[in-house]
């Protein structure tokens, strides 16, 4: 069961600091993080992972301003003032951080429905992520697009059809290869996404044509209601790719997710060619916001990953006990809650939706807004 | 006939002589549809480094239906890519790449293939523009032969203008002459929009005029424009692709009887040229539409209701008629495939029943 995979998970060693002056912070710490294991590698990531104080604190800010848009978009689905469906991120956070720290300016990542998180990372600001949940005219998508259709600079969305984005993402690579701009592209997906077809055939072309995609599976266990094992004949996601070598990364461990992905983009951009990772990880909350996430795994399973292995509470106890941060500055970074209960009450009643005169809006690149408003008015007259 | 060393013996059984179009023409060189295709790729590829080909056997073997011709030999293994047999996989690769500002032409070897695909077409490429709000660009083509060929039977004669066209974000483009081919095709790769261009496999081969302007290296085609191919008084035929061939086919021989044919080639499907349809019927009054796919919401059906909710209802003095392929999947032997497709007797015989009563009144 998957419940027991976790239970012989160990956590984590003592951190060993650099150096401590005077009890003030230190800058740097090293840890160690849970083994990688490899296909097809014969060397990988180093699980002796550093990280600078400055890194620490904006990779703990990050996850946690991410657990809290989550927080504020599950409530805002709550007062039916989001609709349809919205996919939460709760549990993932260090993967989607420690892959954006690793990323370079110039890589592009795409994603499945579950982006709220990464639409911020990407540089969208929370109160924009909100506005488009919310449909106001104000998000990133003029409130056209929603939950799953957020998009911003290399950052392609936001995809609502399972492992379609898989193929759209390999193909950011190609763009990117092709373009001599050293670029890679991360294409992610679930470990129900995994099965599907589309993403073998893209193993294939890329390994084929070196494209330099890394494509990574975050196994949080479940494809909707369906766990790992009830959906795939082979839950190593890791070796899914066959002649595409790849990596399992502890996907609760944001330093490891980092150090990891930071091997990849090296493998990539030294022309080896693809790559693929998976990340363990776990979601709180069910599949989306109409899913209580309780009919098909145990609540004492969900509290025991909380308790023990919260990306959040167990980095910050690294953070802690090497001494980079005291738990006043880190108290600072969580009042950011206060910010987002702000931003919204202004989504809730400041920001609008698109008139109906937007609805036929960008429906194509050279769109004649006069036959746009024909059509519709003829749609409108009964 | 025109000489088309090219063609497998087997298709020129289907060569019937071509009506030519009233449009003057400056300097008659003739073109194949094939080579006016062929001529646009190199082109636009000439033009804008961005814009490469991929699919299955574009590259080495010349492209299936030898319509990507010489192109891998001048350009090379970046621009001209041979593709696995995975439509759904390299149709993706296309459209992301399109999305990160490449200009792909992704042919697909028929359209029946394209359905392993249609997802990347439909919700990938048609609907990402609109989703971000213009954020994302999706300047990309889809090109192949599409709808009846000959003696392929059921799995690879579907026609997909009906299906295509209905979906907002993408538009549709049915070339008909060298000219149509040539034009639709740059106009295509220079829009910064999905197109789905759907070519016909039987006109490859055929030749037609084409003027120096069609020859030059920007003639462009406007899309969402149709061409008045032949005018006439007395009914208004409406037809795209091979279609526009049995329309005219069907004129020639009314004219004989005295009765004139405006023959109207749609060019586009998507968006669809109401405006000149509508602006013919009101000076014939009648209407019969020709399509070579099925009759259940096809083009045909499209057209009708527009017509009727539209100012042209008024003037109609007799219902509209569609001629469209038989409801059937194609069959092989070649006397039912010819009876599932239409005929220009077919076209014919709609005509009069259209005109009806009318036929004394017309021809006096």
């Amino acid at each position: 069961m998957f419940s027991a995979c976790f239970r012989t998970l160990t956590r984590h060693a003592k951190p060993r600091t650099s150096s401590t002056c005077n009890g003030y912070a230190t800058e740097a710490a090293t840890f160690e993080t849970k083994p990688f294991r490899l296909h097809k590698l014969d060397s990988g990531p180093s699980t002796t992972v550093t990280v600078t104080r400055t890194d620490a604190v904006d990779m703990y800010k990050k996850m946690h301003m991410i657990r809290r848009l989550e927080t504020a978009a599950g409530n805002l689905y709550k007062e039916k003032i989001i609709r349809g469906f919205c996919h939460l991120y709760s549990g993932q956070e260090a993967c989607a951080v420690g892959m954006k720290q690793a990323m370079r300016p110039h890589d592009s990542i795409i994603s499945a429905y579950r982006v709220h998180g990464w639409t911020y990372l990407m540089g969208v600001e929370p109160l924009g992520v909100l506005a488009e949940l919310t449909g106001r005219q104000s998000g990133c998508a003029r409130g056209k697009g929603g939950s799953m259709h957020m998009y911003t600079k290399n950052f392609y969305g936001g995809n609502g059809i399972v492992g379609a984005q898989v193929p759209l993402g390999a193909g950011v690579a190609f763009a990117a290869k092709y373009s001599g701009t050293d670029g890679v592209c991360l294409a992610l997906y679930g470990d129900g996404a995994a099965n599907q077809g589309q993403i073998f055939e893209v193993y294939n072309i890329a390994k084929l044509w070196d494209i330099p995609c890394i494509f990574v599976c975050e196994n949080n266990g479940y494809g909707m209601g369906t766990s790992a094992e009830r959906a795939s004949a082979s839950t190593q996601y890791y070796t899914r790719g066959d002649y595409v070598p790849g990596i399992w990364v502890d996907g609760m461990d944001v330093l490891a997710v980092r150090e990891a992905t930071q091997f990849a983009i090296n493998h990539c951009t030294s022309g080896k060619g693809p790559m693929v990772m998976e990340m363990v990880t776990y979601r709180y909350s069910g599949h989306s916001m109409s899913d209580p996430g309780t009919s098909y795994r145990t609540r004492e399973e969900v509290q025991e990953v909380r308790q023990t292995r919260d990306p959040i509470t167990s980095f910050r106890e690294r953070i802690l006990t090497a001494e980079l941060a005291t738990s006043d500055e880190l108290k600072k970074i969580t009042n950011v809650q206060k910010v987002l209960q702000t931003e919204k009450d202004i989504v809730k009643r400041r920001f609008h939706s698109l008139s109906v005169s937007n609805l036929a809006s960008e429906t194509s690149s050279r769109n004649n807004e006069t036959a746009q408003m024909s059509t519709l008015k003829k749609l409108l007259v009964v | 006939y025109s000489k088309c060393p090219d063609i497998m013996p087997m298709q020129r059984k289907f060569f019937t002589r071509r009506a030519f179009s009233t449009s003057r023409i400056l300097n008659a060189q003739q073109m194949t549809v094939r080579d006016a295709l062929n001529a646009g790729l190199d082109e636009e590829m000439e033009r804008d480094e961005r814009v490469f080909i991929l699919g299955e056997e574009v590259a080495m073997y010349d492209g299936a239906y030898k319509v990507s011709r010489g192109l891998w030999k001048k350009y090379g293994d970046k621009r001209v890519i041979d593709t696995p047999i995975t439509e759904m996989g390299f149709a993706g690769i296309a459209v992301g790449a399109a999305m990160a500002g490449l200009r792909p032409v992704c042919e697909f070897m028929t359209f029946n293939f394209s359905m392993q695909a249609i997802d990347q077409v439909v919700n990938s490429a048609a609907k990402t523009f609109y989703m971000s709000a213009g954020v994302v660009n999706v300047p990309i083509v889809f090109r192949g032969p599409n709808g009846a060929a000959a003696g392929v039977a059921a799995q690879h004669s579907q026609c997909f203008g009906a299906w295509y066209s209905h979906c907002p974000g993408l538009k549709v483009l049915s070339p008909y002459s060298s000219e149509d081919a040539k034009g639709l095709m740059k106009a295509a790769i220079r829009d910064p929009d999905p197109v789905v261009l759907l070519e016909n496999e039987i006109l490859y081969g055929a030749a037609f005029p084409m003027s120096d302007e069609a020859m030059s290296k920007d003639f462009i085609v406007p899309i969402g424009k149709a061409k008045i191919e032949r005018s006439g008084n007395h009914i208004t035929l409406v037809a795209h692709s091979k279609a526009v061939e049995l329309a005219l086919e069907a004129a020639k021989q009314l004219a004989g009887e005295g009765i004139e044919c405006e023959v109207i080639n749609l060019r586009s499907i998507r968006p669809l040229d109401e405006e000149t349809i509508v602006k013919s019927v009101i000076k014939t009054n009648h209407l019969v539409t020709v399509e070579q796919g099925w009759p259940q919401c096809g083009i045909g059906s499209e057209i009708c209701a527009r017509i009727m909710e539209g100012e042209a209802f008024y003037h109609l003095d007799a219902p509209v008629v569609r001629v469209t392929g038989v409801d059937t999947p194609m069959p092989y032997t070649k006397s039912l495939e010819a009876a599932a497709l239409p005929q220009p007797h077919d076209v014919v015989r709609a005509v009069k029943k259209v005109l009806g009563g009318r036929l004394w009144t017309v021809i006096n």
